[in-house]
């Protein structure tokens, strides 16, 4: 039983995890980028796609990482090139994303897709409850991992990171220190839009493999509000995001046991917990205020 | 290597405000005919389709009516929030909350039938939208939320609160087990009127008015100066005298009264009943109407017939070109990314200049 809960914990926060720490990158160059939700969808809709067409679910997630890319070049161009308002962009990127993903995805409603090999090895794999925990998951979970590991040294340990951070705190200053503000956020969405793209295959070809329309439900919002929960710290996101995926499988397993609980109400409960885990986080101030990147959100022009 | 660089103007463009939403119409045209092309139509054939053959029928210019309403209602609100620096993006939770609160009377005292019953069910709806759009204005302003994910997430429990509504404690018991509320009675529902072979409700007209009072507040009224002022620039806000806090707490209660209001005469007008869907966006769709209207309530007129001319475009494609009716909402994200593109003509003077080396290099 608890094998049980602890495996489906693992593919619920997987995709969050994916795209929050995408985000966070992007967040850290001092762009907010609200289309998470639309290049997530974008992802799955890809990743199914190129899965069916390819039969290779690896090719598929490749897929689901460029997808999420090219939409997040077209955020990319509006708000950095053009200094489009970021809020309304990132707004514009989700509507487009949820649209052109239920275009492209018309065909491939209600048909079976491939689903995602998990790791096996003879001996180790079949080892008593760890086995299956730590050696039997699929590859985006352990990328997943790898991705925070490398997030979060890249942030901390490399000139590269402080760069970023430092474009993402005071974009004036490294401008004027010769860093190109425009190359490097440039860089950070493309990031976040492949992050993004992963998680919302893992969701098409991991998590169900099948393509349902709107099928992130969301997802890219919780990753948002994660990032925030976060407050930017990589292995924060890590927490955070199996929070959510714990709260999902107490509906999930509230819900096969049959308490007489309108279902509906538990479906509420990945969207109630986010609202309280974010007034909750914003009360401590101190703590969020830290780590947020000065200039998130703020347009930037080189002046010459 | 040629690059874009923008030149700052030394004060906004009064010309290109009036063209940039233009200019984005017309991009989003030329988008459509590249799509119809490689969908192997003629572009011309396509564009027609989409965006005039709809409305050269009398039906077809009283389905704009009905689908623009309640866009227009919406975006009006929506644009006191983003004018006043509330990014309000759960309308469409506030609509539905405001239909089913505004449903208690036909549902709950279906023998309370009375002339009264059509304008308290209103007047309910508004204030169920309201106070459920006072819930993230609150945890903004106590908490410091940010209130467009808490906007957000409301949404997607509002839906599933409607869900249940519908298939549990209102469900009727004359629907055969299907998820629907019992029938309005016939003052719970707005008739509609002959008005020249076009027939109209009460809600258009409401939609008019409304236009008409906010263009009127915004202009000349302390209010419409305070929404700019704040919005532009909090501090200076603050030292005329005006809290920050109180215009988060008026422009989410106004934003969610207006759709609570819209997605009431939607369900009064058109389904008759509740259901477990009752809106196809609006509360979304109302986003890109309030910036294509430049968040200017005359603006937001205009917007909201040319975007619900699209939600009829589609389904002209989908009957004359066999194409999906889901190209619609593509081209209502490509004109939102447009609209916003273009609004940078009005700040920016834009140069296109050869790139230089070692600089802007990924750009």
């Amino acid at each position: 039983m608890l094998e049980a809960i602890i495996l489906t914990v693992i593919t619920a926060a997987t995709p969050l995890l994916l795209a929050a720490i995408g985000e966070l990158v992007v967040e850290k160059s001092g762009v907010l980028n609200l289309g998470v939700e639309g290049m997530m969808v974008m992802g799955a809709v890809a990743g199914f796609a190129v899965t069916v067409s390819t039969g290779s679910p690896l090719l598929g997630i490749v897929g689901g990482a460029v997808a999420g890319v090219l939409v997040s070049l077209i955020f990319a161009f509006v708000t950095l090139t053009l200094v489009a308002n970021q809020v309304a962009s990132g707004l514009a990127l989700t509507l487009f994303g949820l649209g052109l993903s239920g275009l492209m995805g018309e065909s491939f409603v209600g048909q079976p897709g491939i689903k995602l090999q998990s790791l096996d090895i003879p001996g180790v794999t079949s080892l008593p409850f760890v086995g299956k925990i730590l050696f039997g998951q699929d590859i985006l979970v352990y990328l997943s991992f790898a991705a925070v590991f490398a997030v979060s040294w890249f942030l901390n340990r490399t000139r590269a990171g402080l760069i970023l951070r430092a474009v993402g705190d005071n974009h004036s200053s490294a401008h004027a220190l010769g860093y190109s503000v425009i190359g490097v956020r440039y860089l950070a969405v493309i990031f976040g839009g492949a992050m993004a793209g992963l998680g919302g295959a893992y969701l098409s070809v991991a998590y169900t493999p099948l393509w349902v329309e709107n099928m992130t439900a969301g997802r890219g919002w919780i990753a948002l509000a994660l990032v925030v929960f976060a407050s930017w710290l990589p292995w924060r996101a890590v927490i955070g995001a199996y929070l959510f995926g714990a709260v999902t499988v107490l509906q999930l397993h509230t819900q096969a046991l049959g308490i007489g609980f309108p279902s509906q109400f538990l479906a509420m409960l990945p969207y109630l917990a986010t609202v309280i885990v974010l007034v909750a986080i914003s009360g401590n101030r101190r703590a969020t205020l830290f780590n947020t990147p000065s200039s998130l959100g703020k347009p930037f022009v080189p002046d010459r | 290597m040629m690059r874009l660089e923008l030149v700052k103007r030394p004060q906004k463009s009064r010309l290109m405000s009036v063209l940039s939403p233009i200019v984005a119409v017309a991009l989003t045209v030329v988008f459509a005919g590249i799509v119809f092309a490689a969908q192997g139509h003629s572009p011309f054939t396509g564009i027609w389709y989409f965006f005039l053959e709809p409305i050269t029928s009398l039906w077809g210019v009283e389905q704009l009516i009905t689908k623009a309403t309640p866009l227009v209602i919406i975006a009006l609100g929506l644009s006191v929030c983003y004018l006043s620096n509330n990014w309000n993006i759960g309308a469409e939770g506030q609509l539905t909350i405001g239909a089913i609160v505004g449903s208690i009377l036909p549902i709950l005292f279906p023998d309370f039938v009375s002339p009264v019953v059509l304008p308290l069910m209103l007047l309910m709806a508004m204030a169920g939208g309201a106070l459920f759009a006072l819930i993230p204005a609150k945890l903004k302003t106590v908490f410091g939320t940010n209130e467009i994910l808490t906007s957000l997430m409301l949404v997607y429990c509002s839906n599933l609160f409607l869900d249940w509504m519908v298939r549990g404690p209102w469900r009727s018991p004359q629907g055969y087990n299907f998820p629907i509320t019992i029938d309005f009675h016939e003052w719970a529902v707005l008739s509609a009127v002959d008005v020249g072979g076009i027939y109209l409700n009460l809600s258009a007209p409401i939609a008019l008015l409304l236009v008409a009072i906010l263009a009127v507040v915004m202009r000349s009224t302390l209010k419409g100066f305070e929404i700019r002022v704040l919005g532009q620039s909090p501090r200076a806000g603050s030292f005329a005298g005006f809290s920050n806090r109180r215009m988060t707490a008026f422009a989410f209660a106004l934003s969610g009264a207006l759709a609570g209001l819209a997605g009431m005469m939607v369900v009064m007008s058109e389904i008759g009943k509740l259901q477990p869907v009752i809106s196809p966006g609006y509360g979304f769709t109302a986003i890109i109407v309030a910036f294509l209207g430049r968040l200017n309530p005359v603006g937001i007129l205009i917007a909201g017939l040319v975007i619900a001319s699209s939600y009829l475009g589609g389904e002209a494609i989908q009957t004359s070109l066999q194409m999906s009716s889901k190209l619609a909402t593509v081209i209502q994200g490509v004109l939102l990314f447009f609209v916003l593109a273009a609004d940078t003509l009005i700040l920016y003077k834009v140069r296109l200049v050869p790139g230089r080396e070692g600089e802007r290099a990924h750009a």
